[in-house]
């Protein structure tokens, strides 16, 4: 009923812990864009406190030029070395400072910070999680701020062309009702959190094709009761497991624990997936690629 | 021709005990058939009760069975154990602000409950989850802590001492809650904060049933308890004249009051409000005869709660609200009512 799916046939899904999850569901309530601060020099010691942004970075080309970054980051590899300077509700702002940025990217909301690297004649970027859209706009943002336009724009691109691809690989299809687990109780069922309505995992389940049971909550995590989730009748249940991959063993105990709801289509038809790994909750570059994963899961057979 | 009418008070024992029992028994089970009836989704009944739908493709009968059912009896248990301990604990601290809560057997199945929530530990578990069990053994360190401390001074069990270390214990485990709590991310940050405010959402019945020996030992504890107490409603040394073993009761008094309290939580999260306002409601309506007060709390414990609970799943539906929030809202304003109108 469980799949394990191996992280080399499915998107990267490395090996991520869970921390950045709630940063980017539960903060994410205030959708944005980012808004950045016009300056001609290129910055060549950024510091980002934001995991998504990191990965952007990265992809761009700029991860180089990193010499901090959120503690709660955990990809690319080369972020290992890196110094970690705090996350959104506890940057370290002396250890910012030390590392003598002269670009430092922080989140929307940490309006203190901002002004202390204002003070400190720091150049800041600020970020507001938005939509599965608004990814390829902010690494565009990102190659401006960065002097690296072009590469962003290939980037950008990238992540539009794989998206409109999955969306043409469904289209047409009919579209499975999906329950995006995001979290619940290490072995019941019980204070399950699953995606809502908005955000970018909602943004997801459409673009794999599916259709979002719980879509029609406005917002981004929704804590349904057991008499929810089995009148929601899911025919595809994903669980997101960001912590990496599960045991065999550890994945037929989940199995077992969704088994008392056998009403549930998806259980009956054993139907409950597991992503493993932080893709689906970092809304980075990775992202379409993790969307290709759920795509592979909710319509296996457009994938053949 | 006119009819005599007795204030309740003054009725005799067997009458008033007949009385509460039908009145107030009777309102817990009339709640109880009724609450599973009431949810956000419709159900069809019909569906519900046809053996002939599997069980495991009827969605109504699941609804029914699964999650309204076992959330309706783990409401009326951890109502009738918070409200019972909340009224042996008031007697044996003689202070009417005393709580289930008091004595750190909450905060300390709390501690528990977060450090596996929190550093998610796959504790082995007899078929049972990792945080009941661990919130239970968490009120049980609790338990031993301040009772060991109580006996340390005297030969009797001191209940001055009993108050102090029960508050010292919250004020550190509630310390110790928000160090474990610092050290985490948002997502378990957020569940911790989650359960604290309780859900009796337990959508099946292994949790219930493994709840129930210690609630039933809880429960020998409370119907042997009454006569006592109401002579040490005297003081200690009144009730000793009387031929009142003092020690033992208060012994009796505190564990079954805290194994009720660890078992409830264990169960449904530290549910406030229920444990002080029920007692002194029922205190309120049929006087402080503990031999009334004590069974009529238990039942009117589970009633409220479980009328909590289904306002919880159904005033902001499909939004539930946490069940602990609903108990302040209700409870606290009618029971300042009763107050004010008594006055």
């Amino acid at each position: 009923m469980y799949k394990n799916r191996n992280p080399s046939e499915t998107p990267p899904l490395g090996g991520w812990t869970l921390p950045t999850l709630m940063n980017f569901l539960i903060i994410a309530l205030v959708s944005g864009t980012s808004s950045l601060a016009q300056d001609r020099t290129v910055p060549l010691r950024i510091v980002s406190v934001v995991p998504a942004i990191t990965e952007m970075l990265f992809s761009i080309g700029a991860g180089k030029r990193l010499v901090g970054v959120s503690s709660f980051a955990r990809y690319p590899v080369e972020i290992d070395s890196l110094p970690r300077v705090g996350a959104l509700l506890d940057p370290d702002v002396e250890q910012i400072l030390s590392l003598r940025p002269d670009l430092v990217i922080l989140y929307g909301s940490q309006v203190d910070v901002i002004k202390q690297m204002t003070r400190a004649r720091i150049r800041t970027l600020t970020y507001r999680h938005g939509n599965l859209n608004d990814i390829h706009k902010t690494i565009l943002r990102l190659g401006q701020a960065t002097g690296l336009a072009d590469e962003a724009q290939l980037e950008s691109t990238r992540i539009a062309e794989l998206l409109a691809s999955i969306r043409k690989a469904v289209s047409g299809r009919k579209r499975p009702r999906v329950l995006l687990v995001i979290g619940r109780d290490p072995d019941q069922i019980r204070n399950v959190y699953v995606s809502g309505g908005t955000g970018f995992l909602q943004d997801a389940i459409v673009i794999a094709g599916g259709k979002n049971v719980f879509g029609h909550f406005n917002r981004e995590a929704v804590q349904p009761t057991s008499e929810q989730l089995l009148a929601s009748s899911p025919d595809v249940i994903v669980e997101i497991h960001a912590d990496g991959l599960l045991t065999i063993e550890e994945s037929e105990r989940q199995e077992n624990i969704w088994a008392a709801f056998s009403s549930i289509p998806a259980v009956r038809n054993q139907r409950i997936f597991s992503a493993q790994g932080n893709a689906l909750v970092v809304p980075g570059p990775r992202i379409a690629a993790a969307t290709l994963g759920l795509a592979k899961i909710i319509h296996p057979e457009a994938f053949k | 021709m006119t009819v005599k009418t007795t204030p309740f008070r003054n009725r005799s024992l067997s009458s008033r005990l007949a009385g509460a029992y039908i009145l107030f028994g009777g309102l817990a089970l009339l709640v109880c058939f009724v609450a599973p009836l009431i949810g956000p989704t419709q159900i069809d009944f019909r569906n519900v009760f046809d053996s002939k739908i599997p069980f495991e493709d009827n969605v109504d009968g699941q609804i029914f069975f699964i999650a309204r059912l076992p959330r309706t009896i783990a409401g009326a248990l951890v109502g009738a154990a918070l409200a019972s301990a909340g009224v042996v604990l008031q007697a044996l601290l003689h202070n009417p602000l005393a709580t289930p809560f008091t004595l750190g057997v909450s905060t300390g199945a709390s501690l528990g409950a977060l450090l596996v929530i929190i550093t998610g530990l796959p504790i082995p578990t007899l078929g049972i989850s990792a945080i009941p069990l661990a919130s239970f053994a968490g009120a049980l360190g609790a338990v031993s802590i301040v009772y060991g401390l109580a006996r340390l001074r005297r030969q009797g069990l001191s209940t001055l001492v009993l108050l102090l270390a029960g508050v010292t214990l919250n004020a550190f485990f509630s310390a110790m809650i928000m160090f474990v709590q610092y050290f985490a991310d948002y997502t378990q940050s957020f569940q911790a904060v989650r359960y604290l405010m309780g859900n009796l959402d337990v959508s099946s019945y292994e949790q219930i049933v493994w709840s129930l020996p210690l609630l039933l030992a809880a429960s020998i504890g409370f119907a042997w308890l009454p006569r006592s107490l109401n002579l040490l409603a005297l003081g200690t040394k009144g009730a000793a004249a009387r031929g009142v073993n003092v020690l033992t009761t208060q012994r009796v008094a505190f564990l079954s009051a805290s194994l009720a309290t660890g078992a409830a939580v264990s169960l449904g999260g530290p549910i406030g409000f229920v444990g002080i306002i029920v007692p002194h409601i029922v205190r309120l309506l049929l006087g402080s005869d503990y031999r009334i007060v004590i069974p009529a709390s238990a039942f009117f414990g589970a009633t409220f709660l479980v009328i909590c609970d289904v306002a919880a799943r159904t005033l902001m539906s499909p939004i539930e609200l946490p069940v602990g929030v609903i108990t302040a809202m209700l409870g606290g304003p009618f029971f300042l009512w009763l107050l004010v109108r008594h006055q």
